[in-house]
């Protein structure tokens, strides 16, 4: 302080920091700055959700990206959420996987408490509850949009919650994508989508719908045959969270045939 | 001005040690017993709602016989712990000694501190990949712990019971078995010598064989088919 008439007892030690004098003057220049945080960690990119009479089918590609970089080939981002629900989840890949970590826990929490398990409208609105509370992150960058596929039991039939980066909770009635590729995944679903499907059914559509998106998304990562990586199918019925072996995933890719388009 | 009447330590550990005892002595009991699929429970235990035997985390379970609202208590103070271990580090760190370790501590804080000890009695199972490596403790009023092997018995009819197992015990032997020995041997240690009726039993299983949560409760209907 130039004008202060006593001279401070503790130095102010900032004075002689170029990096906090960069914060107060110029902080679009300084690290985690917000355009380049989101650049900086790894963004999960499509799922894809179905509702069928009697359950849900979520699929989910398994590429992470760092900018134009491919971070993980092989990367999981559909899990059980519990016994009869399933999260998938596209942004940022480290906020990600913990709300996931955390929405199983709180889940398995009250269960284990109460002695019972939540209703899914319940369970729907903990995790809007939680991505609220990631709301500020979500500003800078780190945002997260899950999307929850479950079976009410008191329903009998599956339901599928997409989410905003604000904790806002919207009931898909029949179909709904999330992530980079989920334009094209939406398109897709919107021609293929038909209120009786099947659970194998299902699991087809939801599959060319991510493979439609990986088509046309360069972050979104198709069936990868050569490595033996294939997307995550998982479904939610009365029998509980199923995912598909990677043997009926092929199956299910060689059915749908050859994609359309130049080269052949 | 009238002098405090002074009764000494050892007086006081007694009278509340003996109060705790009185209060356990009341109520029925719970085995839990090493099976070759993994650790047993069986609870004498009429109500649906209210539990004697709890999962706690992944691998460990949770009975308790004595005063309800102090064992549910602990109950949920163990998931609590539980669980917030497993979200800061891992799942796989949870133990149940950690746990035991826990309990025991707030077991004898509250013995000696409140004027009136917890009357319960509890034991913390961890299931481990083989029988082998099944860990089984038992914790009484006043916090001390026991590493116990193979079964361990606790409530009013305890000791009776475990005597009537003892018998019995060579090794684990199949789920179905042990719930037959535990069911036969909480009949002989009762006072009238009638094995309780299936539908009054309480049936976990932490089931070594499963992955992730091992723990599961067996319907009272399935019950009444293992016992035939």
């Amino acid at each position: 302080m130039l004008t202060g008439a006593d001279p401070p007892l503790v130095p102010d030690r900032r004075q002689a920091s170029f990096v906090e004098l960069l914060h107060q003057q110029a902080p679009y220049l300084a690290l985690g700055e917000r355009a380049r945080l989101a650049d900086a960690t790894p963004h999960g990119t499509t799922i894809v959700a179905v509702v069928h009479p009697g359950g849900a089918t979520m699929v989910g590609d398994r590429t992470a990206t760092l900018g134009t970089v491919i971070a993980q080939r092989d990367m999981r981002k559909v899990f059980p959420a519990d016994e009869y629900s399933a999260i998938g989840v596209a942004g940022s890949a480290g906020i990600a996987l913990d709300l996931v970590a955390l929405l199983q826990v709180e889940l398995q929490h009250f269960e284990k408490i109460e002695g019972t398990t939540l209703s899914v409208p319940g369970k729907a609105n903990r995790l809007a509850g939680l991505l609220r509370s990631n709301l500020a992150l979500a500003m800078q960058g780190l945002g997260v949009v899950p999307l929850l596929a479950a079976y009410d039991p008191a329903a009998q039939r599956g339901r599928v919650f997409s989410y905003d980066i604000a904790g806002g909770r919207y009931e898909e009635h029949e179909h709904y994508a999330v992530g980079s590729g989920s334009l094209f995944a939406r398109g897709s679903l919107k021609k293929l989508y038909r209120p009786d499907l099947t659970a194998e059914q299902a699991q087809q559509v939801a599959l060319r719908a991510l493979v439609d998106a990986a088509d046309d998304d360069t972050a979104t990562g198709g069936p990868d045959q050569r490595r033996g990586i294939f997307p995550t199918v998982a479904t939610v019925a009365a029998e509980g969270y199923r995912e598909l072996p990677d043997d009926e995933i092929a199956r299910l890719l060689d059915e749908s045939g050859p994609p359309t388009g130049p080269g052949r | 001005m009238s002098l405090p009447f002074y009764v000494s330590p050892e007086q006081i550990i007694r009278d509340k040690a003996d109060f705790a005892r009185k209060g356990i002595a009341r109520g029925r009991s719970v085995v839990v017993c090493q099976c070759t699929e993994g650790i047993l429970f069986v609870a004498e235990n009429p109500s649906r709602a209210l539990h004697k035997v709890s999962e706690i985390h992944d691998r460990v379970g949770f009975a308790a016989v004595g005063r309800y609202n102090e064992f549910e208590n602990l109950r949920v103070a163990g998931i609590r712990f539980a669980d917030l271990r497993g979200y800061a580090y891992d799942r796989a760190d949870v133990t149940g000694r950690s746990l035991a370790n826990v309990y025991a501590q707030a077991l004898g804080t509250v013995f000696t501190d409140n004027v009136k000890p917890y009357e319960v009695e509890i034991v913390v199972a961890e299931v481990g990949p083989t029988a082998a490596a099944d860990e089984i403790y038992r914790l009484t009023f006043d916090g001390s712990v026991a590493d116990e092997q193979s079964f361990v018995v606790i409530g009013g009819t305890a000791e009776d019971i475990a005597a009537a197992l003892r018998q019995q015990w060579t090794e684990p032997v199949s789920r179905t078995r042990t719930l037959q020995l535990a069911v036969a041997a909480i009949a002989e240690g009762s006072e009238d010598h009638v094995a309780p009726a299936a539908d009054t039993l309480e049936v976990a299983l932490l089931d070594r064989t499963r992955a992730g949560r091992r723990f599961r409760r067996l319907e009272r209907a399935a019950v009444a088919a293992l016992l035939g």
